[in-house]
């Protein structure tokens, strides 16, 4: 009897433990429900949880958010001056990993307890149309929290409050971070081929496509290339189409004659050899070596990010080869918009945290000198243009911002819709084999017709332009 | 990719009767210290004791199996999927997810997978074949086998999608392999491996080779040390060269495994996924040739398309079925040389003698 009960007892603890995992949720959700019931009376909520894809927005946020008393060492909790906590949420942004995260936590957002829930999350351009929808209402517009765009943004520059409103135009997160991008190019390269390396002279000989080309041929005779790959001219064209790729209300693709110009043009200068055969689009180990001091590449096109985070860790040369000028045409690239929960329980504390990063001033001229990101502030980044101690080691002391500041006044966005991050990638990827001549024109376009509707099951057609 | 065990020992009638449990001789006290031992004639049961210990297997296996696999099989005649965060469904649509697969390109990605495999699974067990031999028998007197057995079975210890990842960075155009082909003189200008489809084809399948040769090759073993030895002595008395003893002997007689080898491979290939997604940063390039049934069916997954992903993995389910089935009935043969043919001419005979008789 005894070999009985202890046998029945082991069983029932090995089932249990195989189950055990799964029973600890419930219990603790009970516990947080409590205070559910508290905040929703005005208090504040004792955690604060950020969704983001790297840890450049809490970097952002230490650095300039006077509340923070220290974060711990793992990076995950930063403890605010009155005991508040801000949780970070870091998932990669990777194959959709962070999108696909931050989904799910948003759609268990009303039932989720006070402190599971989402406070700020963070969007880029890419794809931050998906969330400032107003239909969907994940992002607070920014009056809700007690925020006036057009008297407290007013100094942000325009693009980056359209990009982050609503087809309504009501403004549903800010950013800190805008990037206009511009033309790096090699000093070295541009004195052997054009005889001067003067920012001023190399910028006029790539102020538009046309004598962008006529400078291709030039440096082609000595065996340089413009541009390491296709991809590299993606953005100017694409960030100047004159819809949407979507239409609001519309499940058709209308391809627009921007894009279709970049496919030839990029075809024509690939086989021109004005670009690197050899290099498949970006992000890739090719690409990056084209960066270092071995490569016969002239010039890359890159915001305040990219000559930061990719060129200067892929150059292997001397600080000082390397010089910006402005780009054949004005043009953004990236930048990471913060957004304020739809039921957060902390808006007093979100409210100061979207103010003190993305609106003050001071806090911003902070970033831009300590981090060297173009910040969005109209006049900031105007006096720094002006201003010598913004000038970049890396460049050999040349001032960035002064050629920064021209190109973020004039940059149009794009209209977005919520496709625009399938679209982007997937007409590159399909026009790869196009443009390496693995495929014609037709299988291309019949192959990102197949891809689009394979991400985007709700897409019934897509239009080319005639 | 490939998943394999070793195939389940059967557990014969023999078997039972040697483990039957022994009838319990139950003391019955009877009068005045007069003790008499009686045979009583019912069992213990101890079966409900193994019961009681699987018990939890089936529970986790109810809860995060077969739940969701009930699940897949519902969602597949559903319209459900997510556009941007808003949920679309589901809506019940019958089996429109099927005949919109069926008009897609599945039947290519079929193809494209079946061609990585066969690229793969050829070397790999010819290769398999020809060490296990080489390894098992005692006359070559190879030194540290057992070295060489942990060598060959490394690879498949490196994850998938890490051994990806390095072969695409090796076989880049700027890579390592074209520095080394270029700096000895072999070729003048890189070669463009990832660019065609000879060549992404050619190395997902050298790949998947290097990754699982090993394994088959420790489970040929297996079951070539399965064979009496006495076969062999006696071939060799009769003369026998090796590759007669290879075609003769050891390859009927590890039929069985053989099959079983080539059954799970096939239905490893079908789930190919990890090394082709790295390899082509998930878009199959080029023009889609080495996209995969599962690379397929996880581009669907980018969007939540639970419907269509689902109604994919339902004809996948039925193929994989279908050589499940042909497995067992393979394996089930119990004609000496695991061959259907050899069983029905045994059969044939033994009636014919009956018939005699």
């Amino acid at each position: 009897m005894k070999k009985r009960v202890v046998c029945i007892v082991l069983a029932a603890a090995m089932a249990a433990g195989s189950l055990a995992g799964c029973g600890s949720k419930p219990g603790s959700g009970g516990s947080d429900g409590g205070a559910a019931g508290e905040a929703s009376g005005g208090e504040e909520g004792k955690v604060i949880n950020i969704y983001s894809w790297n840890d450049e927005f809490r970097e952002r946020v230490e650095a300039v958010y006077p509340e923070v008393k220290e974060t711990s060492s793992d990076g995950t909790v930063t403890t605010l001056n009155d005991g508040t906590e801000i949780h970070w949420i870091i998932n990669p942004n990777q194959d959709g990993v962070y999108q696909q995260k931050l989904d799910e936590a948003l759609m268990k957002q009303a039932d989720a307890a006070a402190d599971d829930k989402v406070d700020i999350f963070l969007s880029e351009t890419d794809y931050v149309n998906k969330y400032t929808d107003a239909e969907a209402d994940v992002a607070m517009p920014l009056t809700d929290l007690g925020i006036d765009p057009d008297s407290e943004l007013s100094d942000q520059y325009e693009f980056t409050k359209v990009t982050a409103s609503d087809t309504e135009g009501v403004q549903r997160g800010s950013t800190w971070q805008c990037c206009p991008g511009l033309l790096v190019y090699r000093r070295d390269i541009a004195k052997e081929v054009f005889g001067t390396d003067d920012p001023e002279e190399i910028g006029e000989k790539v102020k538009d496509w046309d004598t962008m080309k006529a400078t291709a041929e030039e440096l082609k005779a000595k065996g340089y290339f413009t541009f390491s790959s296709y991809a590299d001219t993606f953005r100017l064209y694409g960030n100047s189409i004159e819809n949407s790729w979507v239409s609001p209300g519309e499940s058709t693709i209308k391809v627009d004659q921007k894009i279709v110009d970049w496919i030839n043009d990029s075809k024509e200068w690939l086989d021109a050899g004005y670009l690197d055969k050899t290099v498949k689009g970006q992000w890739n180990d090719d690409w990056n070596k084209a960066m270092g001091s071995a490569s016969k590449v002239f010039a890359f096109l890159f915001p305040a990010w990219g000559i930061d985070f990719t060129l200067k860790p892929n150059w292997d040369g001397e600080d000082g080869v390397w010089a910006v000028t402005n780009p054949p045409q004005e043009y953004n690239w990236g930048g990471s918009y913060v957004h304020a929960c739809t039921g957060t329980d902390n808006p007093e504390h979100v409210k100061d945290i979207i103010l003190a990063v993305t609106v003050d001033k001071e806090n911003l001229l902070k970033i831009s000198k300590d981090y060297s990101d173009f910040t969005n502030t109209t006049s900031g980044m105007q006096e720094a243009a002006k201003d010598d101690s913004y000038a970049s080691e890396f460049l050999g002391g040349q001032n960035p911002f002064t050629y920064f500041a021209p190109v973020a006044e004039n940059i149009k966005i794009a209209p977005l819709c919520a496709y625009d991050q399938g679209c982007v990638e997937l007409i590159q990827n399909s026009f790869s084999d196009y443009l390496q001549g693995k495929v014609d024109y037709d299988k291309a376009k019949a192959n990102f017709e197949t891809a689009i509707i394979e991400r985007y099951p709700d897409i019934t057609a897509v239009e080319w332009p005639e | 990719m490939e998943r394999r065990g070793s195939p389940a020992s059967r557990w014969t009638a023999a078997d039972s009767a040697r483990f039957k449990p022994p009838s319990v001789r139950v003391c019955f006290e009877k009068k005045k210290g007069m003790t008499v031992y009686e045979t009583k004639r019912k069992k213990v049961d101890y079966s409900k004791w193994g019961y009681i210990f699987i018990l939890p297997f089936f529970i986790s296996f109810f809860i995060f199996s077969l739940i969701p696999l009930v699940d897949t099989v519902r969602y597949s005649f559903f319209e459900y999927y997510r556009s941007g965060i808003k949920e679309i469904g589901p809506n019940f649509i019958g089996m429109a997810n099927y005949a919109s697969l069926l008009k897609s390109d599945m039947l290519k990605y079929g193809a494209n997978t079946l061609i990585l495999w066969i690229i793969g699974f050829i070397p790999q067990i010819v290769i398999a074949l020809v060490l296990a031999e080489w390894f098992v028998d005692a006359r070559l007197k190879i030194r540290g086998t057992q070295f060489f057995k942990v060598v060959i079975y490394l690879p498949n210890l490196i994850m998938a999608s890490a051994f990806a990842m390095l072969f695409f960075t090796m076989f880049s155009t700027n890579g390592p392999v074209n520095s080394i082909l270029m700096s000895i003189g072999i070729i003048g200008e890189p070669i463009d491996f990832l660019g065609t489809a000879f060549g992404t084809r050619s190395l997902v399948g050298f790949m998947n080779f290097l990754m699982w040769f090993g394994n088959s090759t420790i489970m040929l073993m297996a079951a070539i040390m399965g064979i009496s030895p006495d076969i062999f002595e006696a071939s060799d008395l009769d003369g026998c060269n090796s590759f007669q003893r290879f075609f003769y002997i050891t390859l009927p007689q590890i039929r069985p495994i053989l099959a079983y080898t080539l059954i799970t491979a096939i239905i490893g290939g079908l789930q190919m996924f990890d090394v082709p997604q790295i390899l082509t940063n998930g878009q199959g390039t080029p023009d889609r040739t080495s996209m995969t049934l599962i690379m397929f069916l996880n581009s669907h997954l980018k969007s939540r398309n639970y419907g269509m992903a689902g109604a994919l993995s339902v004809y996948l389910f039925i193929v994989s079925g279908i050589l499940c089935f042909i497995v067992y009935r393979m394996t089930n043969n119990d004609d000496p040389d695991g061959s259907k043919a050899a069983a029905k001419k045994a059969r044939k005979q033994q009636r014919k003698q009956q018939r005699r008789g």
